[in-house]
């Protein structure tokens, strides 16, 4: 059901007086403004076709609400001057789909939905179009605290953190979706019961994150990676100092830290210059300085590997020591193997010098080695001796989404 | 005395029902215009808030209306009826120059601007924000002032005005917004999971608990003074205070309605309200969780002896639309603000 909405003649913006092509650009954001605030669940927001220019954060705080465009190439609201907001559309509420419009350009994140339930994103790009640069905003698509969470044939491209990003969620999927030129491609971040599948993440820093940060209420684990083209995330980073992205070296294909329970198979991982896939704690994510709460786990731990095509990669890895590393051992020509390991395990948990078999990296994965880089020791015994990752863990449960 | 009422005084305040909302302020009754000045009517009572959130150097007239025959309820907190509205009117002193930039200006209604309340030869108007308790619960509106100061009109998508600020510094041109409805929510919903909107200032730490609510009590407006020690949250211009009370309770009102437990910030895990006591969650040596290019290249909340590598005082320092903080409600940085909370920061003892 669609409602027809009057935009009153007599509201006009403030006491200034606008050049004569901007007052349509400010007429249509006027009337995107008051359809968002006016809007009654079960309403349907068109956003028509054309470049649309919008200087202030649109926001939507109703429940049942369908926000739709003519396509991601058709309907665009470019914020290349925004002068308000943190945020290109932030959105609190429940069973809301976003389909078929793009972002482009805001000064802060894209797209944020804070605290929602039954959240479809689909066919929609958010990007900035000059490319990777640290001044872009952080995030593209950024739900937070959400629960039943639906990301599909979505495009985030030239994000300074994350270009899709998933935190302190649970129930996620993220599929056939693009990542590109982003500092994260794809990351899901303290979130539990998520599966990313059928995406591409290419010219990313790393192409797909599993991270867990602490200090929050939920501990993220029990993500499912597969199925995903993951190739040529060699972007030198570009996000600000400071943030956790940051310490991710250009050139990694899959980055999973201090997460736990996380399943990657059946992806082709390709040519990513530092490693197809990196396996660290906290204390190597350059945050380990900085205080955390008692509770927090700072190690990866159940992890399983299996079943993926790895071309390539780790010719070129970031970073001086890394770079002599693979020099040392493998030679001037030599690449790093697919798998790089930080080495930090929780002694606590040993037992004759073992993981117990639910805590273990396990790596099924043909001949594919593990470099353990001995980070705890400064790479005093770098190894990539691979028997002890030869194990199995449970598979995890396919997330099922009670969306359509 | 009904003698003295002028011409255009409304007779009483008026409540709106939602879907009926008036498009002009003076509808609800809350003000008149008399002989160049912006009179309260009766049963709109002025008051100030001990430190008020920061809005580019605007001043504020904040009132309370609690419609004849009902009480609001005084624990902890206050509990004001059905029918209640608050009021918040922005503006700022103008000389014959221009606006003016004051930071220190005390708000008081009858003393500095005229007989009974603004005289508007010597304050520009910029808008009202009204806080109505309908039976659903609040709901905020934005009105905003015509250039004369004569008329405010209901904008719901807020509006941009072009002001320039005059100080003994210079001359400081910026975009003023007001804010639109939702975004009246961003603040007001302190708890982003029940969703429901309130006051922000009206709290009994805010308000001076013997004179203002000792009034509001005996016009019968709340039936007892709240229960409770609220000393610790000051005015944070009074320098008789302690730095760590006037920082506390700046950053309390100007960053508590997010940054709490149960608000839309949250997801930082920082919690800047009054009553925060574990330093972690405060921010110190705390990393940032999703600050993107807010950190400023500083790597926690707070850094103590270290304003420099904090990246608290790096947002509240910052007029970049994705870096500063607050996200809404200003444009300008509130210098006087950062020192403060530098000051305090400097003093912290320890290290990350």
């Amino acid at each position: 059901m669609s409602r027809i909405l009057l935009v009153g003649v007599a509201l006009l913006l403030g006491a200034c007086s606008k050049p004569d092509n901007d007052a349509v650009a400010v007429d249509y954001q006027k009337q995107l403004m008051r359809q968002l605030i006016m809007a009654q669940p079960g309403d349907l927001i068109e956003i028509s076709a054309g470049t649309h220019t919008i200087n202030r954060s649109l926001s939507l705080k109703v429940d049942g609400v369908t926000l739709r465009g003519a396509g991601m190439d058709r309907s665009v609201l470019s914020f290349k001057n925004q002068t308000q907001g943190a945020e290109g559309l932030i959105i609190t509420g429940n069973d809301i789909l976003l389909e078929g419009f793009a972002v482009e350009d805001t000064k802060g994140d894209g797209i944020k939905i804070n605290e929602c339930r039954n959240l479809i994103i689909r066919q929609v790009r958010v990007e900035w179009t000059n490319g990777p640069d640290e001044g872009n905003g952080a995030y593209g698509l950024y739900p937070v605290q959400c629960e039943n969470v639906l990301i599909d044939g979505s495009v985030a491209i030239g994000a300074s953190d994350a270009g899709i990003y998933v935190g302190q969620s649970d129930q996620v999927v993220v599929k056939n979706s693009r990542a590109e030129f982003n500092v994260a491609g794809i990351e899901i971040e303290n979130t539990t019961n998520a599966d990313v599948f059928d995406n591409i993440a290419t010219n990313n820093t790393g192409g797909i994150l599993v991270f867990n940060m602490p200090n929050l209420p939920q501990p993220g684990s029990k993500t499912r990676v597969f199925n995903n083209q993951i190739f040529s995330n060699n972007t030198g980073n570009f996000a600000p100092e400071g943030t956790a992205v940051a310490s991710v070296p250009a050139g990694s294909g899959i980055v999973i830290n201090s997460n736990d329970e996380v399943e990657v198979f059946a992806n082709t991982i390709k040519d990513n210059a530092t490693a197809n896939i990196i396996i660290s704690s906290f204390y190597s994510s350059g945050f380990s300085d900085r205080a955390s709460t008692a509770m927090f786990d700072p190690y990866p731990e159940a992890i399983f590997i299996y079943d993926n095509e790895f071309v390539g990669g780790g010719n070129s890895p970031d970073g001086v020591d890394l770079q002599a590393l693979r020099i040392a051992q493998y030679g001037l020509t030599g690449n790093l193997p697919d798998v790089l390991w930080d080495g930090y395990v929780n002694v606590d948990l040993l037992v004759d010098g073992q993981l117990p078999s639910d805590k273990k990296i396990c790596v099924q994965n043909g001949n594919v080695k593990v470099l353990n880089v001995d980070m705890a020791n400064d790479y005093a015994n770098v190894t990539d001796e691979s028997s002890q990752f030869d194990c199995e863990l449970p598979k995890l449960a396919v997330v099922t989404l009670p969306l359509n | 005395m009904m003698g003295c009422t002028p011409i255009n005084q409304p007779p009483n305040v008026t409540l709106f029902e939602k879907g009926r909302f008036p498009s002009t302020l003076d509808a609800w009754g809350l003000f008149f215009i008399a002989e160049g000045e912006l009179v309260l009517n009766d049963r709109v009572i002025p008051y100030e808030l001990k430190s008020a959130l920061f809005t580019d150097y605007a001043h504020k007239l904040r009132t309370v209306y609690v419609p004849e025959g009902k009480v609001g309820v005084a624990s902890d907190s206050i509990a004001l009826p059905v029918g209640s509205i608050l009021s918040k009117t922005f503006y700022y002193p103008r000389s014959a120059a221009g606006l003016l930039k004051t930071g220190s200006f005390t708000g008081s209604l009858t003393s500095s601007y005229g007989e009974r309340g603004l005289r508007l030869d010597q304050v520009q108007l910029i808008e009202t924000r009204l806080l109505v308790h309908l039976d659903t619960g609040w709901i905020g509106l934005p009105y905003v002032w015509n250039e004369a100061g004569t008329e405010a009109l209901l904008e719901i998508t807020g509006a941009v005005r072009d002001l320039t600020l005059q100080s003994a510094a210079g001359v400081q041109e910026f975009q003023y917004v007001v804010p639109d409805f939702n975004q009246c929510q961003g603040c007001h919903i302190e708890n982003l999971t029940v969703g429901e909107m309130a006051p922000v200032g009206f709290k009994p730490r805010h308000i001076d608990l013997k004179l203002k609510l000792g009034q509001l009590v005996s016009l019968g407006m709340i039936d007892q003074l709240p229960a409770g020690d609220f000393s610790h949250t000051v005015d944070w211009r009074d320098t008789e205070q302690s730095v760590e009370d006037r920082t506390r309770s700046y950053l309390d009102i100007n960053c508590g309605h997010c940054h709490n437990p149960a608000g839309p910030a949250d997801t930082s895990g920082m919690f800047l309200t009054r009553s925060t006591i574990e330093p972690l969650r405060l921010g110190v040596c705390k990393p940032p969780v999703a600050a993107g290019q807010g950190t400023g290249g500083r790597p926690v909340g707070i850094y103590p002896g270290h304003p420099e590598k904090s990246i608290l005082a790096y947002r509240m320092g910052s007029q970049d639309l994705g870096a500063m903080m607050p996200e809404l409600g200003r444009s300008l940085v509130h210098d006087e603000g950062v020192a403060l909370v530098s000051e305090w920061i400097g003093q912290l003892e320890g290290d990350c």
